[in-house]
């Protein structure tokens, strides 16, 4: 690991040194183009054909042909939902929630604007979805159910398996962007119900710049990039075969690596919230705490702003991220947290500290320590804190001009 | 990462006159608790000078609000009232070696603390003028609001009007799919239909105006908006036509008043009528930013 402590494996993850060692030789001796009938080309097919294999494990997929490469997991995203529009003019609904990413958000306004309807199933102050809303919903206008198998931010996960039968059984089908669930929660997709699942490299330790769509066979398909016989027509342009091998290799080590997650990495992450919350007034933890992802864990700071908590995190070389509107430059804070429901005192405040395997116990000592001494900082400068504590009735106490 | 310069960090990493003053005899509360961004601003004021003895502020917000903040209330201590109302949202970010355009917004939001503290001072109400919305153009830190009032108000219907109008889509021109949507919305609102074809309509028929001719027209514009000014115990004077910028000097009671801004467009509307062209009318202090 490099200098700092890097609490930020939501946002992107380190390339892991196993991997950038399988995938080095495809910039230099293995060029080949893998759709050349000579040998330079054909052990460059090869080392496709093994990576293939190695994420079709990592994702339980029956056949190694449901797995198509893509530039990203946006890529993924909008490639399954426009197929299905598309290869079902007469179905103009899509079911969806209101805490995606926005790859798939912004995806949806767009096709709104051009008449789709859009359905967002709303989710509780714990981030979870309303099963029945969800069901009352499927009918044959519906042409995709997209839903997240874990959030990003808060790591709360949806029962996209249950979602997927329901689906199913209604006829329509189902895709879930699996980016931050991928390598962190065991997925055996042949036991399931999901046609399509969208995976993204740079989450479990492979290169920035790949990606996969998992198609179930025998799923209606029309491609979005038309072109060569790449992926078998199904996603044309010359494959990015270094991180494609890198990526097989990524999910190689991510399934020998799944238990650990599961054990080790979820105690640092536990360990780092009891920390916290035992050091830290008026705070608390947001999402769903008993079924999330077991490396991430979103805490919410009263009183403060996020951005300020990252830049004094940042100085002392902790990285982490926060759902403030200004870490986005957007104007409201971040969706998901208002879609919980979270006040603005306090979803501006959230931080988000997410593991992987390459951190330590002892780093999250070191975070420990220096996350109380930050907030305090700030909430000296706060309107909404006091000598010790937050000013009594803080909502009317301070109430600035256009709030 | 934001690109904050050093002096915002360091604005940020220790900042000057954090918390309220005691015995304050001023205090302006200011900011969007949806956007993350407020500010209570506490003064002391001698009632004798009206010098600003002490100025504290209490901050919820980001980095570059913080450092505003702190930047504020360096600018203004030792300063009168009246001479801390002239500085402007710029003054605090120049101070600061700059801000992004993103966070403009926070140096804005130093300059109405001010203004509200001054009023909750001499016992006026102080009302803002503000409406922010998402920020559309980057380049030149142009919002939505900003965009969609200018259309209205000056009946705009292609992207190269908003340029023209806000600078919004001038530079990079990446935000022109943004303003378009804006321009669909607001034209449909008025029963138009938005038609990125259009070319902008004349504003004016007449043959070109000589350059006398068009100083004595910008002159006659002015002429005809002073005693309206002269009533408020303002008024206004032209410096100088370079082009299609205008420059002109508020005076009397116009100077700091935070309806300013609001008079300079109602000026420039005027004279664009009269003219039958586009022109900018700017303040006179804008001139040395000329290029």
């Amino acid at each position: 690991m490099t200098q700092g402590i890097y609490l930020d494996n939501n946002a992107t993850t380190m390339v892991s040194p196993a991997v950038v060692e399988a995938m080095l030789p495809f910039f230099t001796e293995q060029f080949g183009n893998p759709s050349s009938m000579h040998q330079f080309g054909n052990r460059v097919g090869l080392a496709l054909k093994q990576a293939r294999a190695q994420v079709q494990t990592l994702l339980g997929a029956e056949h190694d042909s449901e797995i198509v490469f893509t530039s990203c997991g946006t890529e993924s995203d909008s490639t399954a939902i426009l197929s299905a529009l598309r290869a079902q003019p007469e179905r103009k609904e899509i079911i969806t929630t209101v805490v995606e990413h926005p790859a798939v958000l912004a995806l949806c306004e767009q096709l709104e604007k051009e008449g789709y309807k859009i359905h967002r199933l709303k989710v509780d102050s714990r981030g979870r979805l309303d099963i029945h809303e969800y069901m009352d919903l499927l009918s044959d206008r519906v042409a995709i159910v997209s839903a997240m198998w874990a959030n990003n931010e808060s790591g709360t996960l949806f029962p996209v398996e249950e979602m997927a039968d329901l689906a199913r059984s209604a006829g329509v089908m189902f895709h879930t962007d699996a980016v931050q669930a991928v390598g962190k929660v065991p997925i055996n997709l042949k036991d399931t119900c999901i046609d399509m699942l969208s995976l993204s490299g740079h989450k479990l330790h492979a290169p920035k710049g790949v990606g996969v769509l998992y198609l179930r066979r025998n799923t209606r398909f029309r491609p979005l990039l038309r072109g060569g016989h790449q992926e078998r027509g199904r996603r044309a342009g010359t494959e990015n075969t270094a991180s494609i091998v890198a990526l097989g290799k990524a999910c190689e080590e991510a399934m020998q690596h799944m238990e650990y997650e599961k054990t080790a990495v979820r105690q640092m992450r536990d360990r780092l919230e009891r920390g916290i919350l035992a050091a830290v007034p008026h705070c608390f933890v947001t999402g769903d705490p008993n079924n999330r992802l077991p490396n991430t864990c979103n805490i919410a700071f009263e009183y403060i702003e996020g951005e300020a908590i990252l830049l004094l995190l940042n100085k002392q070389g902790i990285a982490a991220s926060s759902g403030s509107a200004c870490t986005s430059g957007s104007l409201e804070p971040s969706h998901v947290m208002r879609a919980m429901g979270i006040p603005f005192t306090a979803a501006h405040g959230t931080v988000r500290f997410s593991f992987s395997r390459y951190n330590t116990m002892d780093e999250v000592d070191q975070v420990i320590r220096a996350v109380p001494p930050i907030v305090a900082q700030l909430r000296k400068l706060s309107p909404y804190w006091g000598e010790n504590g937050p000013v009594t009735d803080p909502e009317r106490a301070f109430v600035p001009a256009y709030a | 990462m934001w690109d904050y310069s050093d002096k915002v960090k360091e604005h940020f990493f220790s900042p000057r006159n954090a918390g309220a003053v005691t015995g304050a005899n001023a205090v302006g509360e200011v900011g969007s608790l949806s956007c993350g961004d407020a500010l209570r601003l506490t003064l002391r004021v001698d009632p004798e000078t009206q010098i600003i003895k002490d100025a504290g502020f209490q901050t919820f917000g980001c980095g570059s609000a913080i450092a505003s903040s702190s930047a504020l209330t360096e600018i203004i201590k030792g300063m009168t009232l009246d001479q801390a109302l002239t500085v402007s949202n710029q003054d605090i970010a120049d101070f600061l070696d700059g801000l992004p355009p993103e966070k403009m917004h926070c140096s804005v939001m130093g300059r109405e603390a001010l203004q509200a503290a001054v009023a909750n001072y001499r016992g006026e109400v102080w009302k803002d003028d503000h409406a922010e919305g998402a920020l559309v153009c980057k380049c030149f830190a142009v919002d939505a609001v900003m965009i969609e009032e200018t259309i209205r108000a000056n009946a705009l219907s292609t992207v190269e009007d908003v340029t023209n109008y806000t600078k919004a889509g001038g530079g990079c021109s990446a935000c022109h799919e943004g303003v378009e949507e804006i321009l669909t919305r607001v034209l449909k609102e008025q029963g138009r239909v938005f038609d990125p074809t259009g070319a902008a309509p004349v504003l004016a028929k007449g043959k070109k105006l000589s350059n006398l001719q068009r100083i004595r027209r910008i002159e006659g514009a002015i002429e005809a908006i002073r005693p309206n000014l002269q009533r408020d115990r303002g008024d206004v004077e032209l410096v100088e036509v370079d082009g299609k910028n205008v420059y002109v000097n508020m005076t009397g009671a116009c100077v700091g008043c935070q309806m300013a801004s609001t008079t300079l467009d109602g000026i420039q509307q005027r004279i664009v009528e009269d003219l039958g062209e586009f022109v900018r009318v700017l303040p006179a202090s804008a001139m040395q930013h000329r290029v």
